[in-house]
């Protein structure tokens, strides 16, 4: 399943740091993040509750960049 | 500007401020340390809170810790050894400064990209037993009636129910050509009406209307990275590490190496203040930020024309493309046939042939019925009494008791009406004009009545599009063809294509297509270019599918990796030249942003500037990378 969210960063590289943890999050099959369009893709393993992954992608991309915020 | 920005902007002001009337005070270090400590915590506190923060998460190397320790190092080193505060906090606030630039700057250009996108409207007026009332489009059910008033857009897909107006397409097509629509057409979103009430019945939700997934598959675009873009991200991983690696050694060596062999003073303080110089120019930004702004400025400005990138990496493999495949029917020609010329024998008019023929071909649907049908016009059709179909030749009807034969040469041979008087299909080469089209023979009984011309009609762009091809540098161009060898030929003679390959089935063509790729090789790119409608396995197959005249057809946009909304063969070569000059800048974005990073950095290690230059240097070519990726917007629309 695939789903995209709006994001909040301030940085291009910090969005690739976003991209790296989000991507190692368990849960997370692939992401992507789209720094100029604010967005971020995420396609979450069989079986996986969204909403309780993005949790986990959220406190993982705060730990890289701090002042990041994903809306979901 | 987000209330983020202008505090930001406030901070930098009042440090600038704070550092001028500093100049003029002079006092013992130890105060004049607490008072520059002052603008150095109001322009950095942020980033020295951040750099706490990645030590405790373990992401030590970022660039908010190598500010950090920069700056204070510079500090600790005005206290011991220079005297020089101004530099730590001037460091900090350039710092700032050039963030804030880069903030504003890529907010405004996201901000214009997204305009030159702007195709779908945030609200739709629904009409029900309560009258009209605006609504959030997405909560409009399929089925719903809205209304669209002149100077909006149309938001839903749908069919129109009353009204009429003109429609312009241009935010979609990127062409102004206004369309009608009345009762009964279907409409598509991104139109925007020019003068008539819509009353439109839905047929599609919001969110799978064109203007939505057209939009969606923009904004996407920028998530399929190209190669330059994955390089510049790899570089980012391994540049920071070895910037920061080759500072430790600047600090530690040159001092040990002065001591040991030269029995010199080993001068800490400088190759210390050195090495924190390295680090203030360690951060990657200028070029993680112009190479995707470049890449979504170059496909914000594609779309605007009308032209859909599926991807960077398409618009990257755009500018090598090296062969152009092009179908015929549909690409270079409208893919409509129509009636050209009429050439009846004496005793017949030319109303008494198209009669004849169309009578004959009433109950048939093949194009070149519906072309006769078509060019007779009006009026009753003469009901024939009985029809044969002679396959692979023509038609034989019984028309008012009369024998009449429609069809090719050797129909006319099996009816024994000669046709010497006609051009033969063999020689047909010597008659350009007839050579294009389908010729249909007509004889009634024995008797020979006449031929009709039927071709289809090249398009009015079609000859400056090959040539616009061949003069962006493409070598070698080639026409597919289901049609017969003749009038293959002398389209591409018309046009100026050397290579045609002619009555090919759909499978024969993807066999070509891939003998094509291999002799292309690694190199180079193959683009295909077909109308996306019958075309799918081909389009795929090629390095780049490009499917044209794609307005509402969600087939070819799904299969084509360029999508040209609307049926203009130009915009194949307006689309090379937008990537074109997009790698070009990008190009110039990775030499500008490591030269001069490089430059930097060897400069510093020798001593030849300080921090303030190194700090100048890093947000200066950050911005004018910046500046230079949105120039990637604007392409010349003339040759």
């Amino acid at each position: 399943m695939k789903k995209t969210y709006k994001i909040d960063v301030d940085c291009a590289n910090c969005a690739n740091k976003m991209e790296d943890a989000a991507k190692k999050t368990e849960g997370v099959k692939d992401a992507t993040v789209n720094f100029m369009t604010l967005k971020m893709k995420v396609e979450f393993e069989e079986g996986e509750d969204p909403a309780a992954v993005m949790e986990k992608v959220r406190e993982n991309c705060r730990k890289v960049e701090s002042d990041c915020e994903i809306f979901f | 500007m987000t209330t983020k920005q202008r505090n930001n902007l406030i901070r930098i002001l009042v440090t600038a401020a704070l550092l001028v009337v500093l100049a003029f005070v002079d006092v013992d270090r130890p105060v004049k340390l607490i008072l520059y400590l002052v603008p150095y915590l109001i322009v950095g506190y942020d980033i020295l809170k951040k750099a706490g923060q990645g030590i405790v998460n373990r992401q030590p190397l970022d660039e908010n810790l190598l500010m950090a320790v920069a700056t204070v190092g510079a500090l600790v080193l005005a206290v011991t050894h220079t005297g020089d505060f101004t530099e730590a906090v001037a460091v900090m606030l350039f710092y700032q400064v050039g963030e804030f630039f880069q903030s504003y700057a890529v907010g405004k250009s996201r901000q214009n990209i997204g305009e030159l996108m702007d195709i779908r409207p945030d609200t739709a007026n629904i009409e029900d037993e309560e009258g009209v009332h605006q609504v959030d489009p997405d909560e409009v059910d399929i089925g719903s009636l809205i209304v669209v008033r002149p100077g909006e857009k149309i938001p839903i897909d749908g069919i129109v129910e009353e009204g009429k107006a003109s429609l312009d397409t241009s935010a979609l097509t990127g062409e102004s050509v206004l369309r009608n629509a009345v009762a009964g057409d279907e409409v598509i979103s991104g139109c925007i009406d020019i003068n008539g009430v819509l009353k439109i019945r839905t047929t599609r939700e919001f969110g799978e209307s064109t203007a939505s997934k057209i939009l969606e598959l923009v904004e996407d675009a920028s998530s399929r990275k190209s190669r330059s873009e994955n390089f510049i991200s790899r570089f980012a991983r391994i540049y920071t590490p070895v910037v920061v690696i080759g500072a430790g050694l600047l600090a530690l060596l040159p001092p040990v190496i002065r001591m040991a062999f030269l029995g010199a003073e080993p001068l800490w303080g400088e190759w210390l203040y050195r090495a924190l110089t390295f680090l203030v120019v360690s951060c990657p930004c200028a070029l993680v930020i112009s190479i995707p702004l470049s890449f979504f400025a170059g496909i914000g400005g594609a779309s605007h024309e009308g032209i859909l990138v599926k991807g960077s990496n398409y618009l990257e493999a755009m500018a090598k493309i090296r062969t152009v495949v092009m179908d015929k029917t549909g690409t270079l020609t409208r893919g409509v046939f129509q009636v050209r010329e009429t050439y009846p024998e004496e005793g017949f008019s030319e109303e008494e042939l198209l009669d004849l023929a169309a009578s004959a071909e009433v109950y048939s649907s093949h194009p070149i019925a519906l072309a006769l049908k078509q060019a007779r016009g009006e009026g009753e059709a003469k009901e024939p009494e009985e029809v044969e179909e002679i396959a692979g030749k023509g038609i034989c009807a019984r028309l008012e008791g009369r024998k009449v034969w429609v069809g090719n040469a050797k129909l006319m041979e099996m009816a024994g009406a000669g046709t010497e008087s006609t051009p033969e299909e063999d020689k047909d080469d010597k008659e350009e004009t007839r050579s294009v089209g389908t010729v249909v023979h007509v004889a009634v009984e024995d008797r020979y009545a006449g031929s009709i011309l039927i071709a289809d009609e090249l398009k009015e762009t079609a000859r400056s599009a090959v040539e616009g091809i061949k003069r962006a540098g493409v070598s070698r161009i080639v026409m597919l063809t289901g049609d017969a060898k003749a009038p293959a030929k002398a389209v591409a003679k018309e046009l100026g294509i050397g290579e045609v390959h002619s009555e090919l089935l759909p499978g024969d063509k993807v066999d070509l297509v891939e003998k094509m790729l291999a002799e292309e090789g690694e190199k180079g790119c193959l683009a295909f270019v077909g109308d996306g409608i019958n075309d799918a396995p081909v389009l795929s197959r090629s390095d780049i599918g490009i499917a044209m005249g794609a307005l509402g057809s969600e087939a070819a946009i799904e299969a084509a990796d360029v999508v040209l909304m609307d049926d203009d063969p130009e915009k194949i070569a307006l689309g090379m030249r937008i990537s074109r000059k997009c790698m070009r800048i990008v190009k110039e974005n990775i030499w500008l942003a490591i030269g001069v990073k490089v430059a930097c950095l060897l400069l510093c290690a020798f001593g030849v500037v300080g921090m303030w230059a190194a700090i100048f240097a890093d947000v200066g070519v950050m911005v004018l990378a910046v500046l230079n990726a949105i120039r990637t917007v604007f392409v010349k629309k003339a040759r």
